[in-house]
């Protein structure tokens, strides 16, 4: 490879906190006084609002000028650390979201919709969640599928309010109260489980790099509710005994739940209930190319099930009679709500033209080039000095994504983790994502290619980890006080950590420096962190 | 890095000598002569040079209490650091004596961070002088290494003595258990381990992201939470046997009865029905009994029977049953395991080979995972 890693540069602005910005009675805007005869017609404007709600003083907002407001803004928005470098952020699945989808998800057919219109005004909208449905079911073999939860983990949560219901209704939830999973499944699927009230029984992996049937064979009993997993897992390894898992789950009377996740890597070659899985979920802000808008985000977790299992599904349903389409509330099994209406509808729209532009021979595509992706960078990653692959010896497939350590780089020069990821944002890389907690591999690295970066941006990816192996080895002290081109550097610990100096309010920022100071006085010895840094 | 930290470094010189030739351990003057006779050659200054030269390179400047010469002051004055001998050793081979004479001015003087170089017979002679008065975290050099304060290496060792000492948060204390096996009985073939206590030592929480707030609930929360899900789940009139160590007296803390830290108890309907119990005596209350046992996993190396609560013996496991064993344990702790699997050694083949095989863990509230038993 004879990529050299080019250096990015970040701006650096050194705003301040806007608090601290402008002047007393500086505006943005001016309004004209209220003439005469309005004021005589409608009284004071201040006495339109209620007494009761009135406020006794002005609010302590920040006075601005139009321009200062807007440049402060811009200004903050071109020091964000990230998602304009190459991002490879593993069991995260980062697409390009294309600005077509975008505009057409925008238009007013989308926007100025309301939920609680008559389904007769509404049947285009409904179409599409109709058309993703079907999609959907082709894609996993499930029966049906519902929208209502606004992302992954709220999906996981259907699949426990699901199971309660299932096992509620055979008069066997009393003795069903555990969900087994395991330590590389997303950990959603073991918080949910507990949320919704079962005991959860974690599965720690085996020498090959999952959990042995013999450990599963030990967890499950009478009291089985689900089991839980994602497959590939967390790592991107794919346990090839899976269907032996559902089977015993199956024999022991519990359902199998499929956290589509890291579908990726299977998208178009597996069907989850082909396999076996009662039901699954699939992220439509992951795998079907809609924005992730960051965790918690406007975003959809797509539940499909089968036949058996969807009188429970939340509602409503969209349903169709061959010629119109409606919005199903009678159902009289139904867990209920998960979340208000029908589902965040933009997000369905953008999977929607997703899938119908990629097409059904091109979702194929879709997990050979991100295989196809994940193979050829390791190739190059293993290659590196200091880097190596977890379970290095099992023969179990990696798919779409290789969880690598870095711990021989840092026993050998003292540069961990934490270090590489501020130095490869120096490059323009977006900082790589690690691990979910526990972290059973030290110093862990989790890149995922994913199927749209081309092979210039993951071996300038691949060049950029060489570099920082270089550097770590012959000058660690860089890498060590790292990034150099971003427009901040790293945050001192502890500040952050410790409630007496942590603000997450502009006034919570002030009470707790000046008790700090008061405290400073009292005992000169004692220097606390300094917030805002 | 806060300006003066103050390092407290022993440096067992010769330990590990014995296991190179076979000797299973080095404690003891006859043993250590015997070691040379065989040509052992000492280790112990290596491993500390791997752990100061990477401490050194995140910490400066760094004040260092050490012993004279090769214990301590040679392998600090290489690596050009500030350094004080507090304790000199008499000429002849060190010995345990120094060790706990260096220990006793570093606890006097409050060091920040008391890092030695040895195995389980230099950490039983530092626990004995420090208590839980200084934190201690030991450099892997010895031939036994049961205990739980160890680096898992001597440069890891070092770079978490840096973290420690530069008040990283991602350096926690925990209490840590410091086990010793009986080096004779070791010798003779029989393993005998007893729990000496527990130090306070430092470990590194691996995090997603550096210093980032309020990252779960602490390990050491739920395995709490955890203690009371079992206290609350007891049986009347059946007997519950806790085994030794700061996991299971979480569950006697629960109840609101005393424990001892380092003995096994045996509780019923809330009351304490024996405290320090030996086998017989455990016999003897357990008859007639419903039993249950109580225990968590103990040392560095993943043990539920046969080291540090041998009280709770093959016949006392055969008369409760597999199926009334409760485990505790936090899952930190378990990854943090030198080894994949538990370790069971009763003495008895028959119930080593009835313990084998997954067990049941209770981690936190509500929440178990399964582990490979192994004998």
């Amino acid at each position: 490879m004879s990529i050299e890693p080019k250096e990015y540069q970040a701006p650096v602005w050194h705003e301040p906190v806007i608090h601290q910005m402008g002047a007393p009675g500086r505006r943005g805007v001016l309004f004209s006084r209220v003439e005469d005869e309005i004021e005589a017609g409608v009284g004071p404007a201040a006495d339109l609002i209620p007494e009761a709600v009135r406020r006794r003083d002005r609010p302590a907002l920040p006075e601005l000028s139009e321009p200062e407001a807007l440049y402060h803004y811009l200004r903050l928005s071109q020091q964000t650390l990230g998602m304009m470098g190459i991002s490879l952020f593993g069991t995260c699945t980062m697409k390009y979201n294309p600005s077509v989808n975008e505009a057409i998800s925008w238009r007013p057919e989308i926007t100025e919709v309301h939920p609680l219109q008559h389904d007769d005004t509404l049947q285009g909208t409904l179409e599409i969640v109709y058309g993703m449905d079907l999609i959907l079911r082709e894609l996993s073999g499930m029966d049906q599928f519902v929208f209502q939860a606004g992302g992954g983990a709220e999906a996981a949560y259907v699949n426990c309010a699901v199971t309660r219901g299932y096992h509620a209704a055979r008069g066997e939830l009393e003795q069903r109260n555990e969900i087994i999973t395991t330590i590389q499944t997303h950990p959603s699927s073991a918080a949910t489980a507990a949320t919704a009230g079962f005991k959860v029984i974690t599965l720690m992996l085996d020498e090959n790099g999952y959990p042995s049937l013999d450990a599963l064979k030990a967890a499950v009993s009478n009291r089985t509710a689900a089991l839980m997993v994602n497959n590939p897992d967390d790592m991107g390894v794919y346990n090839p005994e899976i269907k032996e898992w559902v089977r015993i789950v199956h024999e022991a009377g519990g359902l199998a739940f499929h956290d589509s996740a890291n579908f990726n890597g299977i998208i178009g070659k597996l069907r989850p209930r082909e396999i076996g899985f009662d039901a699954c979920m699939f992220m439509l802000h992951k795998t079907f190319g809609a924005p992730k808008s960051g965790v918690g985000g406007p975003a959809v977790g797509a539940y499909g099930c089968s036949a058996e299992l969807a009188p429970f599904l939340p509602s409503p349903l969209v349903a169709f009679d061959g010629h119109r389409y409606r919005l199903d509330y009678d159902r009289p099994q139904s867990i209920g709500k998960i979340r208000e209406f029908w589902g965040n509808v933009p997000v369905v729209v953008k999977a929607y033209a997703w899938s119908r532009s990629v097409g059904a021979e091109g979702m194929g595509q879709v997990s050979d080039l991100s295989v196809l992706a994940n193979n050829y960078m390791e190739k190059g990653l293993l290659a590196i000095r200091g880097v190596t692959r977890s379970h290095p010896d099992a023969t179990s497939p990696r798919l779409e994504m290789t969880r690598y350590s870095l711990q021989t780089l840092k026993e050998e020069t003292g540069v961990d983790i934490h270090d590489v990821q501020n130095r490869m944002t120096d490059f323009g890389i977006d900082a790589p994502w690690t691990s979910h907690e526990p972290w059973l591999l030290p110093e862990p690295i989790t890149p995922e290619a994913g199927e749209m970066w081309g092979k210039e941006a993951l071996d300038n990816w691949i060049a950029v980890l060489k570099k920082v192996s270089d550097e770590a080895y012959s000058d660690p002290e860089l890498v060590k006080t790292a990034p150099h081109n971003q427009a901040v550097h790293r945050l001192k610990p502890g500040v952050i950590d410790d409630p007496d100096t942590r603000a997450m309010t502009w006034r919570a920022y002030q009470r707790k420096t000046a008790h700090q100071s008061a405290r400073r006085r009292a005992s000169p010895g004692e220097v606390p962190g300094q917030p805002g840094e | 890095m806060t300006a003066g930290a103050t390092l407290g470094l022993i440096i067992n010189p010769v330990a590990g000598m014995g296991g190179s030739v076979g000797l299973k351990g080095t404690d003891g003057e006859d043993v250590l002569r015997e070691a040379w006779r065989r040509g052992a050659q000492p280790a112990a200054e290596k491993r500390a040079r791997a752990a100061v030269t990477r401490l050194t390179e995140s910490v400066t400047p760094l004040r260092v209490l050490t012993g004279s010469g090769e214990s301590g002051e040679d392998v600090v004055r290489a690596a050009g650091l500030d350094v004080e001998v507090v304790h000199r050793a008499a000429p002849g081979p060190t010995t345990s004596a120094d060790t706990r004479a260096a220990a006793d001015v570093m606890a006097a003087r409050s060091v920040d961070l008391l890092l030695f170089v040895g195995g389980d017979g230099t950490a039983r002679d530092i626990l004995a002088v420090v208590g839980d008065g200084v934190p201690v975290l030991g450099v892997p050099a010895g031939v036994k290494m049961h205990s739980a304060v160890f680096g898992t290496s001597p440069r890891n060792a070092g770079h978490l003595a840096a973290l420690f000492l530069a008040g990283s948060p991602a350096a926690r204390l925990r209490e840590a258990e410091v086990m010793d096996l009986d080096e004779a009985a070791f010798r003779g073939d029989r393993l005998s381990a007893r729990l000496h206590g527990y130090a306070r030592s430092p470990y590194e929480r691996h995090l997603s992201q550096n210093a980032k707030a309020g990252s779960g609930v602490g390990s050491e929360a739920s395995l709490q939470v955890a203690a009371r899900q079992v206290a609350a789940g007891m049986r009347p009139g059946c007997l519950y046997i806790l085994g030794p160590g700061t996991t299971t007296r979480r569950v006697a803390d629960a109840l609101g009865l005393p424990s001892t830290l380092l003995g096994v108890d045996a509780v019923m309907d809330g009351r304490v029905v024996g405290a320090d119990l030996d086998e017989q005596a455990l016999l003897e209350v357990m008859r007639g009994r419903e039993t249950w046992i109580v225990v968590g996993v103990l040392g560095g190396q993943g043990s539920l029977f046969g080291r540090g609560n041998q009280q709770i013996s093959a016949e006392v496991i055969r008369r409760a049953g597999r199926e009334r064993i409760i485990v505790l344990s936090s899952l930190e702790k378990l990854i943090a395991l030198r080894t994949a699997a538990l370790h069971v050694d009763t003495g008895d083949a028959e119930v080593d080979a009835m313990l084998a095989g997954y067990i049941r863990i209770e981690t936190g509230p509500d929440r178990s995972t399964l582990y490979k038993v192994e004998a």
